[in-house]
């Protein structure tokens, strides 16, 4: 119960502030747009809405990293955070409540890309509600990285390292604007030691139905989100120790 | 009965002593100011207090809670209000009381009865549905302070609590601090000689984490020879040092 109240506090937070919903919603669709209508004028099997959606999706899920690092670094440094670990939430709230209040926005998220890509063509399958489902493993990955980014961060490195960064790393790294083997070498090899190219990967064998494809991409985004998930407690429970 | 009993309490960061050897008493219902220059330990103090922060040594009893061996029981009873107005900006007035109500298992009859009861008593009504982060350094510091009272807590920690604020809105947050004497005892720390001169019972001096003077402010400008208290400030702080 307490946790609840906590992790309604947030998604109030979250909602609240235009800057999210501009970034979070506005942006992913702004893309779909934008690249859609390329691909109508020069077609390019990579912006195929089949193709092109599933990469968008994961691609807005980089805003919940920035939605919770900021939330987190704001707490810690507007001192809400102090006044509220003198008060009976568990350390296990904290981390709940910060984490459990974006996984439906990043579904609700992913649901609008999905609507926009079938008014713009997408073939409506049951496929589609498996991908969106899908998308919670991979939100959990970047809502950890939120947790674990806002745990070490000010409010101002969290604008710099998440909102620029970040995002444009798992953009560059993900091969939704450019086909990784056309690049090759280290940074094809760097992007395929990294989880965001396989998240797009089983996102798009989902939604095409190749659901044998989604392996080996599933175990590097449950390994990644898990092994950030811990990162991410232990940082959380070392600042709060640190208050 | 005595409300807070600090025993030898010390807080070192590797080569700073940030609190040395702090030993205090306070009684139930008193307002103790803890003043000091920058880097006194007041704040560090207030933190080691209320559980934020472990002693490096020492120990603190708040109504016989070690901070050391029962920081739950200690956390039951006590409350913050930070240097920073540390209020969620985005909720308003209301939901923002609600959250410390919803944190603390309030159920809903009696969050509504509490909410009501804090607006009023803090003046917070005309406000109460405004985000709180589009409010005054003044009504932030009211929010704040409200925030602190809803556990009706024994203990109240006000670090700092009119940083910054004109004088209208210190006046008026200096009404609602006294307002609270007797039925909560009040830790305060401040900056400002005035303030800790026309609030508290006794006031603590600290000075590189050490505790250099505790007493009424009239006792303490009786034995620095003035009639101001700023000057006993002065050199008392002075005086240690030579």
């Amino acid at each position: 119960m307490r946790m609840l109240t906590f992790a309604g506090r947030n998604t109030k937070e979250i909602l609240r502030d235009p800057l999210n919903l501009c970034f979070g919603l506005g942006f992913p669709l702004v893309l779909i747009l934008l690249l859609s209508a390329i691909q109508a004028n020069i077609p390019v099997e990579l912006f195929a809405i089949g193709h092109l959606t599933p990469g968008i999706t994961v691609f807005g899920l980089s805003f919940m990293t920035l939605f919770s690092a900021t939330l987190i670094a704001r707490d810690i440094g507007s001192a809400l955070l102090q006044r509220l670990y003198t008060t009976p939430l568990t350390p296990w709230d904290f981390i709940l409540g910060y984490t459990l209040p974006i996984i439906p926005i990043a579904v609700a998220q992913s649901m609008i890309c999905y609507l926009a890509a079938i008014v713009l063509g997408l073939e409506v399958t049951v496929n589609i509600l498996y991908a969106i489902a899908f998308v919670i493993p991979v939100s959990v990955l970047f809502i950890a990285l939120g947790l674990l980014f806002g745990s070490i961060l000010t409010d101002k490195q969290v604008g710099g390292i998440c909102g620029a960064l970040l995002t444009n790393l798992s953009a560059w790294l993900s091969g939704t604007w450019f086909d990784l083997d056309l690049v090759g070498g280290a940074f094809r090899e760097i992007a395929y030691a990294l989880p965001f190219v396989h998240a797009v990967e089983m996102e798009r064998a989902v939604l095409a139905g190749r659901f044998a494809d989604i392996f080996p991409h599933l175990w590097w985004v449950l390994g990644y989100g898990a092994a950030a998930l811990v990162a991410a407690v232990l940082l959380f429970l070392r600042q709060m120790k640190r208050q | 009965m005595t409300a807070i009993r600090i025993e030898g309490l010390t807080k070192q960061y590797r080569d700073v002593t940030a609190v040395d050897n702090l030993s205090l008493c306070v009684e139930e219902g008193e307002l103790l100011a803890l003043l000091g220059v920058n880097g006194a330990g007041k704040t560090t103090t207030v933190k080691m207090l209320s559980c934020l922060t472990a002693p490096t040594a020492g120990d603190t009893l708040l109504f016989d809670k070690s901070i050391c061996r029962d920081a739950a029981a200690v956390k039951s009873m006590i409350a913050v209000s930070p240097q920073e107005t540390a209020v969620a900006p985005g909720l308003t007035v209301r939901e923002n009381l609600a959250l410390m109500c919803g944190v603390h298992g309030f159920s809903h009859e009696r969050q509504e009865a509490k909410i009501r009861e804090l607006a009023e008593r803090l003046g917070l009504d005309s406000v109460i549905g405004r985000k709180a982060g589009k409010l005054s350094g003044g009504w932030q510091r009211r929010l704040s302070i409200a925030m602190a009272l809803i556990s009706e807590p024994r203990i109240l920690f006000l670090d700092e609590p009119t940083l910054g604020l004109d004088v209208l809105a210190r006046s008026d947050l200096w009404d609602i601090i006294r307002a609270l004497k007797g039925s909560v005892t009040v830790i305060l720390t401040t900056h400002y000689m005035e303030e800790a001169e026309a609030l508290s019972d006794r006031i603590a001096i600290m000075k590189a984490g050490r505790l250099v003077a505790c007493d009424t402010a009239d006792t303490l400008k009786r034995a620095a020879g003035t009639d101001s208290f700023e000057q006993a400030f002065i050199r008392i702080v002075k005086g240690v040092q030579a």
